[in-house]
Protein backbone atom coordinates (compact mmCIF):
# COMPACT_ATOMS: atom_id res chain seq x y z
CA UNK A 1 0.00 0.00 0.00
CA UNK A 2 2.71 2.46 1.01
CA UNK A 3 4.50 2.02 -2.31
CA UNK A 4 1.58 2.78 -4.62
CA UNK A 5 1.13 6.19 -6.19
CA UNK A 6 -1.97 8.00 -4.91
CA UNK A 7 -3.89 10.19 -7.32
CA UNK A 8 -5.89 13.08 -5.83
CA UNK A 9 -8.57 14.43 -8.14
CA UNK A 10 -12.28 14.45 -8.80
CA UNK A 11 -13.96 11.27 -9.94
CA UNK A 12 -13.87 12.25 -13.58
CA UNK A 13 -11.56 12.20 -16.58
CA UNK A 14 -10.82 15.81 -17.44
CA UNK A 15 -7.09 16.49 -17.27
CA UNK A 16 -6.18 13.46 -15.23
CA UNK A 17 -7.30 10.61 -17.40
CA UNK A 18 -3.99 10.70 -19.29
CA UNK A 19 -2.19 10.04 -16.03
CA UNK A 20 -4.43 7.04 -15.35
CA UNK A 21 -3.79 5.69 -18.84
CA UNK A 22 -0.03 6.07 -18.52
CA UNK A 23 0.21 4.46 -15.09
CA UNK A 24 -2.05 1.63 -16.21
CA UNK A 25 -0.13 1.04 -19.42
CA UNK A 26 3.11 0.98 -17.44
CA UNK A 27 1.58 -1.72 -15.24
CA UNK A 28 1.68 0.50 -12.16
CA UNK A 29 -1.04 -0.08 -9.61
CA UNK A 30 -2.29 3.15 -8.15
CA UNK A 31 -4.85 4.36 -5.67
CA UNK A 32 -7.26 7.20 -6.07
CA UNK A 33 -8.57 9.59 -3.45
CA UNK A 34 -11.52 11.39 -4.94
CA UNK A 35 -12.36 14.95 -3.98
CA UNK A 36 -16.05 14.74 -3.23
CA UNK A 37 -16.68 17.62 -0.84
CA UNK A 38 -15.29 21.15 -0.46
CA UNK A 39 -13.68 19.95 2.77
CA UNK A 40 -11.70 17.29 0.87
CA UNK A 41 -10.16 20.01 -1.27
CA UNK A 42 -9.62 22.39 1.63
CA UNK A 43 -7.73 19.74 3.55
CA UNK A 44 -5.31 19.15 0.68
CA UNK A 45 -4.79 22.88 0.39
CA UNK A 46 -4.39 23.53 4.10
CA UNK A 47 -1.96 20.64 4.48
CA UNK A 48 0.25 22.45 1.97
CA UNK A 49 0.18 19.57 -0.48
CA UNK A 50 -0.84 21.55 -3.56
CA UNK A 51 2.00 23.69 -4.82
CA UNK A 52 -0.22 25.96 -6.89
CA UNK A 53 -3.45 25.30 -4.96
CA UNK A 54 -4.63 23.06 -7.76
CA UNK A 55 -5.31 19.42 -8.47
CA UNK A 56 -4.38 16.92 -9.79
CA UNK A 57 -1.76 15.93 -7.28
CA UNK A 58 0.01 12.59 -7.31
CA UNK A 59 1.80 11.28 -4.25
CA UNK A 60 4.66 9.31 -5.65
CA UNK A 61 8.18 8.35 -4.55
CA UNK A 62 8.00 10.60 -1.51
CA UNK A 63 6.91 13.64 -3.51
CA UNK A 64 3.64 15.52 -3.98
CA UNK A 65 3.64 16.07 -7.73
CA UNK A 66 1.42 18.65 -9.40
CA UNK A 67 1.02 19.88 -12.99
CA UNK A 68 -0.20 17.15 -15.35
CA UNK A 69 2.69 17.48 -17.77
CA UNK A 70 5.32 17.22 -15.06
CA UNK A 71 3.57 14.15 -13.68
CA UNK A 72 3.26 12.49 -17.09
CA UNK A 73 6.91 13.19 -17.92
CA UNK A 74 8.05 11.75 -14.61
CA UNK A 75 6.04 8.56 -15.07
CA UNK A 76 7.20 8.20 -18.66
CA UNK A 77 10.86 8.54 -17.69
CA UNK A 78 10.61 6.25 -14.70
CA UNK A 79 8.88 3.47 -16.63
CA UNK A 80 10.92 3.74 -19.81
CA UNK A 81 8.22 5.20 -22.00
CA UNK A 82 10.18 8.25 -23.12
CA UNK A 83 12.40 7.04 -25.94
CA UNK A 84 16.06 6.16 -25.80
CA UNK A 85 17.69 9.58 -26.16
CA UNK A 86 17.14 13.32 -26.27
CA UNK A 87 16.02 13.37 -29.90
CA UNK A 88 13.42 10.64 -29.41
CA UNK A 89 12.23 12.43 -26.31
CA UNK A 90 11.85 15.58 -28.34
CA UNK A 91 9.70 13.84 -30.96
CA UNK A 92 7.59 12.24 -28.25
CA UNK A 93 7.12 15.67 -26.65
CA UNK A 94 6.17 17.33 -29.94
CA UNK A 95 3.55 14.69 -30.65
CA UNK A 96 2.10 14.64 -27.14
CA UNK A 97 1.91 18.44 -26.99
CA UNK A 98 -0.20 18.39 -30.15
CA UNK A 99 -2.38 15.69 -28.62
CA UNK A 100 -2.78 17.76 -25.45
CA UNK A 101 -3.93 20.74 -27.52
CA UNK A 102 -6.68 18.70 -29.19
CA UNK A 103 -7.60 16.97 -25.96
CA UNK A 104 -7.96 20.37 -24.29
CA UNK A 105 -10.56 21.32 -26.92
CA UNK A 106 -12.66 18.35 -25.84
CA UNK A 107 -12.33 19.34 -22.21
CA UNK A 108 -13.27 22.93 -23.04
CA UNK A 109 -16.44 21.66 -24.69
CA UNK A 110 -17.75 20.59 -21.29
CA UNK A 111 -17.51 24.18 -20.04
CA UNK A 112 -18.67 25.97 -23.19
CA UNK A 113 -21.84 28.09 -22.94
CA UNK A 114 -24.78 26.46 -24.80
CA UNK A 115 -24.96 29.17 -27.47
CA UNK A 116 -21.34 28.56 -28.48
CA UNK A 117 -21.38 24.77 -28.46
CA UNK A 118 -22.23 24.22 -32.14
CA UNK A 119 -19.37 26.44 -33.28
CA UNK A 120 -17.01 24.68 -30.86
CA UNK A 121 -18.06 21.25 -32.12
CA UNK A 122 -17.50 22.31 -35.74
CA UNK A 123 -14.04 23.60 -34.85
CA UNK A 124 -13.11 20.39 -33.03
CA UNK A 125 -14.20 18.29 -36.00
CA UNK A 126 -12.18 20.46 -38.36
CA UNK A 127 -9.05 20.37 -36.24
CA UNK A 128 -9.32 16.63 -35.64
CA UNK A 129 -9.82 15.73 -39.28
CA UNK A 130 -7.58 18.31 -40.92
CA UNK A 131 -4.82 19.13 -38.47
CA UNK A 132 -4.12 16.52 -35.85
CA UNK A 133 -5.10 13.06 -37.11
CA UNK A 134 -3.44 13.60 -40.51
CA UNK A 135 -0.21 14.56 -38.76
CA UNK A 136 -0.10 11.35 -36.71
CA UNK A 137 -1.19 9.16 -39.62
CA UNK A 138 1.66 10.66 -41.63
CA UNK A 139 4.19 9.84 -38.92
CA UNK A 140 3.13 6.20 -38.87
CA UNK A 141 3.12 6.05 -42.65
CA UNK A 142 6.59 7.60 -42.91
CA UNK A 143 8.32 4.75 -41.07
CA UNK A 144 5.74 1.96 -41.24
CA UNK A 145 6.50 0.89 -37.67
CA UNK A 146 4.12 -0.20 -34.95
CA UNK A 147 4.88 2.72 -32.66
CA UNK A 148 5.16 6.44 -33.21
CA UNK A 149 8.79 6.85 -32.13
CA UNK A 150 11.83 4.61 -32.20
CA UNK A 151 9.94 1.40 -32.91
CA UNK A 152 9.13 1.11 -29.23
CA UNK A 153 6.11 1.78 -27.01
CA UNK A 154 6.20 5.25 -25.52
CA UNK A 155 4.05 7.84 -23.81
CA UNK A 156 3.15 9.08 -27.29
CA UNK A 157 1.43 5.82 -28.33
CA UNK A 158 -0.51 5.52 -25.10
CA UNK A 159 -1.75 9.10 -25.10
CA UNK A 160 -2.61 8.92 -28.79
CA UNK A 161 -4.71 5.83 -28.14
CA UNK A 162 -6.52 7.66 -25.36
CA UNK A 163 -7.13 10.57 -27.72
CA UNK A 164 -8.44 8.26 -30.45
CA UNK A 165 -10.96 6.76 -28.02
CA UNK A 166 -12.04 10.29 -27.11
CA UNK A 167 -12.45 11.17 -30.79
CA UNK A 168 -14.40 7.96 -31.37
CA UNK A 169 -16.78 8.70 -28.53
CA UNK A 170 -17.27 12.19 -29.93
CA UNK A 171 -17.80 11.16 -33.56
CA UNK A 172 -16.63 7.75 -34.76
CA UNK A 173 -16.75 8.79 -38.43
CA UNK A 174 -13.75 11.08 -37.84
CA UNK A 175 -11.48 8.04 -37.65
CA UNK A 176 -12.67 6.58 -40.92
CA UNK A 177 -9.92 7.90 -43.18
CA UNK A 178 -7.03 7.02 -40.87
CA UNK A 179 -6.33 3.28 -41.19
CA UNK A 180 -2.90 3.36 -39.54
CA UNK A 181 -4.27 5.20 -36.51
CA UNK A 182 -7.07 2.68 -36.21
CA UNK A 183 -4.53 -0.13 -36.33
CA UNK A 184 -2.42 1.55 -33.63
CA UNK A 185 -5.48 1.99 -31.44
CA UNK A 186 -6.28 -1.71 -31.72
CA UNK A 187 -2.70 -2.74 -31.14
CA UNK A 188 -2.24 -0.63 -28.01
CA UNK A 189 -5.66 -1.65 -26.68
CA UNK A 190 -4.57 -5.25 -26.85
CA UNK A 191 -1.50 -4.77 -24.68
CA UNK A 192 -2.31 -6.72 -21.50
CA UNK A 193 -2.07 -3.74 -19.12
CA UNK A 194 -4.15 -1.51 -21.36
CA UNK A 195 -6.69 -4.26 -21.97
CA UNK A 196 -7.15 -4.62 -18.22
CA UNK A 197 -7.55 -0.83 -17.82
CA UNK A 198 -10.26 -0.73 -20.49
CA UNK A 199 -12.33 -3.54 -19.06
CA UNK A 200 -15.34 -2.94 -16.82
CA UNK A 201 -14.01 -2.62 -13.29
CA UNK A 202 -10.81 -1.00 -14.55
CA UNK A 203 -9.85 2.48 -13.40
CA UNK A 204 -10.85 4.15 -16.63
CA UNK A 205 -13.48 6.80 -16.04
CA UNK A 206 -16.66 7.39 -18.08
CA UNK A 207 -16.81 10.42 -20.41
CA UNK A 208 -16.87 13.78 -18.64
CA UNK A 209 -20.10 15.73 -18.98
CA UNK A 210 -20.77 19.43 -18.48
CA UNK A 211 -22.74 18.60 -15.36
CA UNK A 212 -19.79 16.68 -13.89
CA UNK A 213 -17.50 19.65 -14.49
CA UNK A 214 -19.99 21.99 -12.87
CA UNK A 215 -20.25 19.77 -9.80
CA UNK A 216 -16.46 19.60 -9.54
CA UNK A 217 -16.19 23.37 -9.80
CA UNK A 218 -18.39 23.77 -6.75
CA UNK A 219 -15.94 21.80 -4.65
CA UNK A 220 -13.06 24.12 -5.34
CA UNK A 221 -12.95 27.58 -3.82
CA UNK A 222 -11.17 29.94 -6.24
CA UNK B 1 6.57 53.72 -24.01
CA UNK B 2 7.41 55.49 -27.26
CA UNK B 3 11.06 54.62 -26.91
CA UNK B 4 10.20 50.96 -26.46
CA UNK B 5 8.01 50.91 -29.56
CA UNK B 6 10.79 52.59 -31.51
CA UNK B 7 13.20 49.95 -30.36
CA UNK B 8 10.75 47.27 -31.44
CA UNK B 9 10.55 48.73 -34.91
CA UNK B 10 14.29 48.55 -35.21
CA UNK B 11 14.23 44.96 -33.92
CA UNK B 12 11.61 43.72 -36.35
CA UNK B 13 12.80 45.31 -39.54
CA UNK B 14 16.28 45.37 -40.94
CA UNK B 15 18.17 44.37 -37.84
CA UNK B 16 21.76 43.66 -38.92
CA UNK B 17 22.33 39.97 -39.55
CA UNK B 18 25.38 37.86 -40.14
CA UNK B 19 25.75 37.30 -43.86
CA UNK B 20 28.35 34.55 -43.94
CA UNK B 21 26.37 31.41 -44.82
CA UNK B 22 28.41 29.04 -42.70
CA UNK B 23 27.82 31.16 -39.64
CA UNK B 24 24.12 31.45 -40.39
CA UNK B 25 23.75 27.72 -40.76
CA UNK B 26 24.97 26.98 -37.27
CA UNK B 27 22.68 29.34 -35.39
CA UNK B 28 19.19 28.31 -34.33
CA UNK B 29 16.52 30.14 -36.32
CA UNK B 30 13.21 31.22 -34.84
CA UNK B 31 10.06 31.78 -36.89
CA UNK B 32 7.34 33.79 -35.18
CA UNK B 33 5.64 37.15 -35.03
CA UNK B 34 7.71 40.09 -33.92
CA UNK B 35 6.47 39.95 -30.38
CA UNK B 36 6.48 37.78 -27.28
CA UNK B 37 3.59 35.35 -27.53
CA UNK B 38 4.64 31.74 -27.18
CA UNK B 39 8.16 32.30 -28.48
CA UNK B 40 9.44 34.62 -25.77
CA UNK B 41 10.27 31.86 -23.29
CA UNK B 42 12.37 30.21 -26.00
CA UNK B 43 14.21 33.50 -26.61
CA UNK B 44 14.88 33.81 -22.88
CA UNK B 45 16.23 30.28 -22.59
CA UNK B 46 18.55 30.60 -25.58
CA UNK B 47 19.75 34.01 -24.43
CA UNK B 48 20.37 32.83 -20.88
CA UNK B 49 22.36 29.90 -22.26
CA UNK B 50 24.47 32.38 -24.23
CA UNK B 51 23.24 31.05 -27.58
CA UNK B 52 22.98 33.49 -30.47
CA UNK B 53 20.03 32.95 -32.74
CA UNK B 54 18.36 34.37 -35.83
CA UNK B 55 14.76 35.29 -36.27
CA UNK B 56 12.37 35.47 -39.18
CA UNK B 57 9.29 37.51 -38.36
CA UNK B 58 5.88 36.60 -39.74
CA UNK B 59 4.11 39.64 -41.07
CA UNK B 60 1.97 38.31 -43.91
CA UNK B 61 -0.46 35.48 -44.42
CA UNK B 62 1.63 34.38 -47.39
CA UNK B 63 4.71 33.78 -45.24
CA UNK B 64 2.67 31.60 -42.91
CA UNK B 65 1.06 29.65 -45.76
CA UNK B 66 4.46 29.03 -47.29
CA UNK B 67 5.71 27.49 -44.04
CA UNK B 68 2.66 25.24 -44.03
CA UNK B 69 3.02 24.25 -47.68
CA UNK B 70 6.69 23.46 -47.14
CA UNK B 71 5.57 20.97 -44.50
CA UNK B 72 7.56 22.58 -41.72
CA UNK B 73 4.68 23.04 -39.30
CA UNK B 74 3.75 19.69 -37.80
CA UNK B 75 0.37 20.91 -36.58
CA UNK B 76 0.15 23.98 -38.78
CA UNK B 77 1.33 26.24 -35.96
CA UNK B 78 4.18 28.47 -34.90
CA UNK B 79 6.48 28.81 -32.94
CA UNK B 80 8.87 27.08 -35.30
CA UNK B 81 12.53 26.62 -34.41
CA UNK B 82 15.19 25.21 -36.69
CA UNK B 83 18.04 23.80 -34.65
CA UNK B 84 20.51 20.94 -34.94
CA UNK B 85 19.21 20.04 -38.38
CA UNK B 86 15.65 19.65 -37.12
CA UNK B 87 12.40 21.53 -37.69
CA UNK B 88 10.70 21.86 -34.30
CA UNK B 89 7.29 23.05 -33.20
CA UNK B 90 5.37 22.93 -29.90
CA UNK B 91 6.75 25.37 -27.38
CA UNK B 92 7.15 23.04 -24.42
CA UNK B 93 8.85 20.34 -26.48
CA UNK B 94 11.33 22.91 -27.75
CA UNK B 95 11.95 24.34 -24.29
CA UNK B 96 12.57 20.90 -22.75
CA UNK B 97 15.00 20.05 -25.53
CA UNK B 98 16.91 23.29 -25.09
CA UNK B 99 16.98 22.99 -21.30
CA UNK B 100 18.51 19.51 -21.57
CA UNK B 101 20.93 20.56 -24.31
CA UNK B 102 22.30 23.51 -22.35
CA UNK B 103 22.44 21.78 -18.99
CA UNK B 104 19.62 23.71 -17.41
CA UNK B 105 17.45 20.74 -16.50
CA UNK B 106 18.81 19.60 -13.15
CA UNK B 107 21.10 16.70 -12.38
CA UNK B 108 18.62 13.81 -12.13
CA UNK B 109 14.99 12.80 -12.53
CA UNK B 110 13.90 14.18 -9.16
CA UNK B 111 15.32 17.61 -9.96
CA UNK B 112 13.87 17.45 -13.43
CA UNK B 113 10.32 16.78 -12.22
CA UNK B 114 10.59 19.73 -9.86
CA UNK B 115 11.79 21.94 -12.71
CA UNK B 116 8.90 20.65 -14.82
CA UNK B 117 6.40 21.52 -12.08
CA UNK B 118 7.77 25.01 -11.64
CA UNK B 119 8.06 25.86 -15.34
CA UNK B 120 4.63 24.47 -16.08
CA UNK B 121 3.21 26.81 -13.46
CA UNK B 122 5.07 29.88 -14.70
CA UNK B 123 4.30 29.08 -18.34
CA UNK B 124 0.60 28.83 -17.51
CA UNK B 125 0.77 32.24 -15.87
CA UNK B 126 2.65 33.83 -18.78
CA UNK B 127 0.27 32.35 -21.34
CA UNK B 128 -2.70 33.97 -19.63
CA UNK B 129 -0.88 37.29 -19.97
CA UNK B 130 -0.20 36.62 -23.66
CA UNK B 131 -3.83 35.68 -24.26
CA UNK B 132 -5.17 38.71 -22.37
CA UNK B 133 -3.76 40.89 -25.14
CA UNK B 134 -6.35 39.34 -27.47
CA UNK B 135 -9.36 39.97 -25.28
CA UNK B 136 -11.78 42.77 -26.08
CA UNK B 137 -10.51 46.15 -24.81
CA UNK B 138 -13.37 46.39 -22.32
CA UNK B 139 -12.42 43.00 -20.82
CA UNK B 140 -8.68 43.47 -20.80
CA UNK B 141 -8.32 45.42 -17.57
CA UNK B 142 -10.38 42.84 -15.71
CA UNK B 143 -8.35 40.01 -17.24
CA UNK B 144 -5.10 41.64 -16.23
CA UNK B 145 -6.32 42.32 -12.69
CA UNK B 146 -7.23 38.65 -12.40
CA UNK B 147 -3.76 37.66 -13.58
CA UNK B 148 -2.08 39.89 -11.01
CA UNK B 149 -4.32 38.41 -8.34
CA UNK B 150 -3.36 34.86 -9.35
CA UNK B 151 0.30 35.80 -9.34
CA UNK B 152 0.04 37.25 -5.85
CA UNK B 153 -2.05 34.48 -4.31
CA UNK B 154 -1.09 31.34 -6.18
CA UNK B 155 2.25 31.54 -7.93
CA UNK B 156 4.50 33.99 -6.13
CA UNK B 157 3.73 32.61 -2.64
CA UNK B 158 4.69 29.13 -3.88
CA UNK B 159 8.08 30.30 -5.14
CA UNK B 160 8.74 32.55 -2.15
CA UNK B 161 8.19 29.49 0.06
CA UNK B 162 10.57 27.37 -2.00
CA UNK B 163 13.31 29.95 -1.68
CA UNK B 164 12.59 30.35 2.02
CA UNK B 165 12.64 26.62 2.73
CA UNK B 166 16.10 26.00 1.32
CA UNK B 167 17.63 29.45 1.58
CA UNK B 168 19.60 28.93 -1.61
CA UNK B 169 20.20 31.27 -4.52
CA UNK B 170 18.44 29.18 -7.14
CA UNK B 171 15.15 27.34 -7.14
CA UNK B 172 16.55 23.84 -7.52
CA UNK B 173 19.67 21.99 -6.53
CA UNK B 174 21.63 25.13 -5.72
CA UNK B 175 22.30 25.52 -9.41
CA UNK B 176 21.03 27.82 -12.13
CA UNK B 177 18.30 26.13 -14.20
CA UNK B 178 15.46 26.67 -16.67
CA UNK B 179 13.14 27.20 -13.69
CA UNK B 180 15.06 30.28 -12.57
CA UNK B 181 15.01 31.80 -16.05
CA UNK B 182 11.29 31.34 -16.39
CA UNK B 183 10.48 32.64 -12.96
CA UNK B 184 12.40 35.83 -13.70
CA UNK B 185 10.60 36.16 -17.03
CA UNK B 186 7.24 35.73 -15.29
CA UNK B 187 8.08 38.20 -12.52
CA UNK B 188 9.05 40.91 -15.03
CA UNK B 189 5.89 40.30 -17.03
CA UNK B 190 3.63 40.61 -14.01
CA UNK B 191 5.50 43.71 -12.85
CA UNK B 192 4.60 45.31 -16.18
CA UNK B 193 0.96 44.89 -15.15
CA UNK B 194 1.49 45.90 -11.52
CA UNK B 195 4.84 47.42 -10.61
CA UNK B 196 4.75 46.85 -6.83
CA UNK B 197 3.61 43.22 -7.12
CA UNK B 198 6.71 41.90 -5.35
CA UNK B 199 6.27 44.13 -2.32
CA UNK B 200 5.24 41.19 -0.11
CA UNK B 201 7.86 38.83 -1.49
CA UNK B 202 11.32 39.85 -0.28
CA UNK B 203 13.05 36.67 -1.38
CA UNK B 204 11.61 36.96 -4.89
CA UNK B 205 12.83 40.56 -4.98
CA UNK B 206 16.34 39.43 -4.14
CA UNK B 207 16.01 36.55 -6.61
CA UNK B 208 14.98 38.97 -9.35
CA UNK B 209 18.05 41.13 -8.79
CA UNK B 210 20.37 38.17 -8.56
CA UNK B 211 19.19 36.42 -11.72
CA UNK B 212 18.98 39.69 -13.67
CA UNK B 213 22.67 40.20 -12.98
CA UNK B 214 23.78 36.95 -14.54
CA UNK B 215 25.86 38.22 -17.51
CA UNK B 216 23.90 36.53 -20.32
CA UNK B 217 20.61 37.65 -18.79
CA UNK B 218 21.87 41.14 -18.09
CA UNK B 219 22.75 41.41 -21.77
CA UNK B 220 19.30 40.15 -22.78
CA UNK B 221 17.66 42.77 -20.59
CA UNK B 222 19.44 45.60 -22.33
CA UNK B 223 17.93 47.57 -25.23
CA UNK B 224 18.81 46.16 -28.64
CA UNK B 225 18.62 42.53 -27.49
CA UNK B 226 16.19 40.03 -29.06
CA UNK B 227 13.85 40.54 -26.11
CA UNK B 228 10.47 41.66 -27.32
CA UNK B 229 8.20 44.35 -25.84
CA UNK B 230 4.75 43.66 -24.36
CA UNK B 231 2.02 43.02 -26.95
CA UNK B 232 0.51 46.18 -28.40
CA UNK B 233 -2.30 46.77 -30.87
CA UNK B 234 -0.01 46.40 -33.87
CA UNK B 235 1.15 43.00 -32.63
CA UNK B 236 -2.40 41.76 -32.02
CA UNK B 237 -3.49 42.94 -35.47
CA UNK B 238 -0.54 41.22 -37.12
CA UNK B 239 -1.27 37.91 -35.41
CA UNK B 240 -4.97 38.10 -36.27
CA UNK B 241 -4.16 38.93 -39.88
CA UNK B 242 -1.58 36.19 -40.35
CA UNK B 243 -3.55 33.47 -38.56
CA UNK B 244 -6.92 34.77 -39.76
CA UNK B 245 -8.95 34.76 -36.58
Amino acid sequence: MAGKPVLHYFNLRARVESIRWLLAAAGVEFEEKFIETPEDFEKLRNDGLLMFQQVPMVEMDGMNLVQSRAILNYIATKYNLYGKDVKERLLIDMYTEGMADLYEMFIQLTVTPPDQIDAKIALIKDRTKNRYLPAFEKVLKSHGQDYLVGNKLSKADILLTELLYTVEEFDASLLASFPLLQALKTRISNLPNVKKFLQPGGQRKPPTTAKMMEEARKLVKP
Amino acid sequence: MLGRTWAATILCHGAPQETRPEVMASKPKLYYFCGRGRMESIRWLLAAAGVEFEEEFLETREQYEKLQEDGRLLFGQVPLVEIDGMTLTQTRAILSYLAAKYNLYGKDLKERVRIDMYVDGTLDLMLTIALAAFSAPEDREKAQASIVQKAKTRYFPAFEKILKDHGEDYLIGNKFSWADIQLLEAILMVEELDAPVLSDFPLLKAFKTRISNIPTIKKFLQPGSPRKPPPDRHYVETVRRVLQF
